[in-house]
């Protein structure tokens, strides 16, 4: 199936050129930092994970998200999501591909990391999150290989692979409900210290993730032409209202526990994202950005008519996808260390190359989520014709 | 078969990068083990010459984990059965005090580079 | 060959008992609160505690391990100054009683915690518990994954952002004492390779007197009398890590 994404138009082609080019600038400035050590980050003793460790906790539940297609296809049988559940698989795959890659991006030491496998640790989250991630790469890479090998030659996918289908639901959860456990087992970082980080993670990612297979399905549409349906896209617009209310919703608990309680060392960390603290309020506007932009996509989405307005509904993921990211790739990780242990404010703001680097990482990942498609697409069209 | 002559150019490029070492070393001088710079007034090392040669390496590794890890300090020679310390600053490198005419006359000229010295200090100040 | 059959038995042994991630695997102490066990802990005399003596300890501590100075919030340091209200925060605000406290300077360290956040977390066990109660870091393994400093609730960690030997010039440094490389984290280790050789801590010595030292396990000890007779607090108390370190007052 691999030889469809060797054969493309002159956009294609030059698309994928981008992606390398892209690939190519974040190789060239991690070199600096291979070089020169994390210093080239924006990173300081006190805000000890950036934005790489932020990309990988927004990017692990756009992959977890896959599983919302997932359980109405395989447990309820809704034959719609048929059609565009091999693009959300391989969204996944493209998405825990750029994850692993922000974890090596962001180790001092990347030339010891098998030290994790050479000196295996179940009392540390890391370890899990190690075998979950991986994990659930290989399950997404095997499911969408096999099933749309099937599909190509017209016959029903194999029996066997039933119950990693059934698995990878589970699994999906594990991913990011691990990840939300990374943080939110640490005494003393009040932020995190919170039963509810990993229902909320799944929450946003249950919008975003849909939000931006839409916008995916779009561009799909537009640019492959080829049209993964009408229906599918609606239902994927539904999933995505009830995450993103549950989303706001379970924020809305935080900020209630938090600000009713008033104990500084969970209360601050809100000030300082959503205030500012100590005259520090880097984050602030962004975090606004973030709510207004999450309750104006509620308050597209609750209506019917303009979800099934294609602009208004691609718009409102954009919203979604825009909150959503500010609220995980910005303010979560970062918000967590300010103030640090001794309530002092020392500010995180990411540097130019710790922005390329991140910029690869992305690029990466699109160019195999943009090969992927092209094999999917492909085949989807050969079997449709 | 189809499009035999680039299948063929194909192989003849993969054969010739694959056995590339062979031919860029035609001709250059046979490997020589580099002379060593040995302690005078010390006749044995903690163990036989032939096991340091080899297994000095996965020696250190051990002391390493013994004295960090396990919080064992003394090592018993199987050559002599005298205890030392497990200590690279302290033992290995007061007989050895020439970092350059000892380790690296062998790891340079085999080309590899440990990284010991990127946190241990080498005596008399070199780098 | 020798150590890899002993650790792939010692792995395989605790396999098939059966890992857990709970209670007793997080309770990651080697040790245990058991007398007989040797538990080394500080206790720092704040009433005696000024300027100078906290100079003396630092530069003693700093200089013999090699710790770089870099004048940046990239920082490395294994003791340091802060006041009471930074280290004691929520304790120190309107308590009115230890009020002359807030804004007065006190030293900083490791607390070598009986049941430490960041030796739980820590994938390589890079960081571990030593018998004798010190956190001891195993400088090799360390990913610099930086996970152990998220956890930590002192703030006792330092991660090497830079090569730290641009920082050290060379005649200044102490052969005796590895300097560390860039990638990796380090923090205090309670002078273990001082009480190897039966000596105190650099601090302790350079503090005459104004530091405590001793086996918080022993009741006959230095520290445990002073412990005894003097109020004394530690930092944080209610995360449940349970400090070696004690601030008299």
């Amino acid at each position: 199936m691999l030889e469809k994404a060797i054969k493309g138009s002159k956009l294609y082609w030059g698309w994928i050129g981008l992606l390398l080019l892209g690939v190519a600038t974040g190789f060239f400035a991690y070199t600096f930092q291979m070089k020169e050590g994390l210093s080239i980050t924006g990173m300081s003793r006190d805000v000890s994970w950036g934005f790489y460790i932020a990309q990988f906790t927004f990017l692990v539940g756009v992959a977890a998200s896959a599983v919302m297609m997932v359980i109405p296809k395989y447990l309820h049988h809704y034959q719609t999501f048929g059609r565009v559940l091999i693009l959300g698989e391989f969204l996944a795959v493209a998405a825990v591909s750029m994850c692993l890659l922000f974890i090596v991006v962001d180790l001092g030491q990347p030339q010891r990391m098998l030290n994790v496998l050479l000196h295996p640790t179940p009392r540390s989250i890391l370890f899990w999150d190690m075998i979950v991630l991986n994990g659930y790469l290989f399950l997404n890479i095997l499911i969408g290989w096999v099933t749309l090998q099937a599909e190509r030659k017209g016959v029903e996918p194999p029996k066997w692979i039933k119950p990693f289908i059934y698995l990878s639901i589970p699994w999906a959860v594990s991913i990011h409900t691990v990840t939300a456990f990374l943080y939110c087992g640490l005494p003393g970082r009040g932020f995190w210290l919170t039963a509810i980080l990993a229902p909320r993670f799944l929450a946003s990612a249950f919008a975003s993730g849909p939000a931006f297979l839409i916008l995916l399905c779009y561009i799909v549409k537009i640019f492959a032409k080829w049209d993964p349906g009408k229906e599918a896209i609606q239902s994927l617009a539904k999933i995505v209202t009830y995450a993103i209310i549950t989303n706001l919703f379970f924020l809305s608990l935080e900020i209630f526990t938090v600000g009713y309680s008033q104990i500084p060392s969970h209360l601050l960390h809100f000030k300082y994202l959503f205030f500012g603290l100590e005259g520090h309020a880097t984050y602030a506007p962004w975090m606004w950005v973030s709510v207004v932009a999450g309750l104006l996509a509620v308050l597209i989405l609750l209506f019917p008519q303009n979800r099934k307005s294609d602009n208004v509904l691609a718009m409102a993921c954009v919203l979604v996808f825009l909150s959503t990211w500010i609220d995980k790739g910005m303010g979560m990780i970062s918000g967590g260390f300010v103030p640090n242990p001794l309530e002092e404010v020392v500010e995180y703001i990411p540097t130019k190359l710790e922005l390329l680097i991140t910029l690869g990482v992305y690029a990466a990942g699109f160019l195999i989520l943009t090969i992927l498609y092209k094999v999917a697409v492909g085949v989807k069209k050969e079997v449709d014709a | 078969m189809y499009d035999s002559g680039k299948i063929i150019t194909g192989l003849i490029i993969f054969v010739v990068l694959f056995t590339f070492p062979f031919w860029y070393n035609i001709g250059s001088a046979a490997y020589k083990q580099p002379k060593l710079e040995l302690p005078k007034d010390v006749k044995e090392c903690v163990e036989s010459k032939e096991f340091m040669r080899t297994e000095h390496m996965q020696l250190l590794n051990e002391w390493r984990d013994m004295v960090v890890r396990e919080h064992i300090k003394d090592y018993k020679s199987k050559l002599t059965g005298k205890e030392v310390v497990m200590s690279l600053t302290k033992t290995c490198m007061k007989c050895h005090d020439n970092k350059a005419k000892f380790c690296d006359q062998c790891h340079n000229s085999l080309a590899v580079s440990p990284y010991c010295w990127d946190c241990h200090v080498a005596p008399k100040g070199e780098k | 060959m020798r150590a890899n059959r002993r650790k792939f038995l010692k792995i395989a042994g605790l396999a098939t008992l059966g890992w857990s991630v709970f209670p007793n695997l997080l309770r990651a102490s080697e040790g245990g609160e058991g007398a007989g066990h040797v538990r080394w802990g500080l206790a720092i005399d704040t009433k005696k505690l000024n300027d100078e003596v906290m100079e003396k300890a630092i530069v003693a501590c700093h200089k013999n391990h090699n710790v770089p100075h870099i004048p940046d919030k990239r920082e490395i340091k294994w003791l340091w100054k802060t006041t009471f209200h930074k280290a004691f925060p929520g304790q120190m605000l309107d308590n009115m009683h230890i009020s002359e406290y807030a804004e007065k300077e006190t030293l900083v360290l490791c607390n070598h915690c009986d049941n430490p956040p960041c030796v739980r977390v820590c994938p390589t066990k890079a960081t571990f518990k030593r018998a004798d109660g010190i956190t001891m870091m195993d400088f090799h393994r360390c990913i610099g994954c930086r996970y152990c400093m998220a956890a930590c609730p002192f703030g006792a960690r330092s991660f090497n952002f830079y090569d730290p030997k641009k920082f050290l010039k060379s005649e200044e440094i102490t052969t005796q004492f590895p300097t560390r490389t860039k990638g990796v984290v380090e923090k205090c280790l309670l002078c273990y390779e001082r009480l190897d050789e039966g000596k105190k801590p650099y601090c302790v010595e350079a503090a005459e007197g104004v530091i405590y030292f001793g086996n918080l396990n022993d009741p006959e000890s230095e520290i445990r009398k002073v412990l005894a007779e003097r109020y004394a607090i530690k930092r944080k108390p209610e995360l449940g890590t349970f400090p070696s370190v004690y601030y008299l007052i």
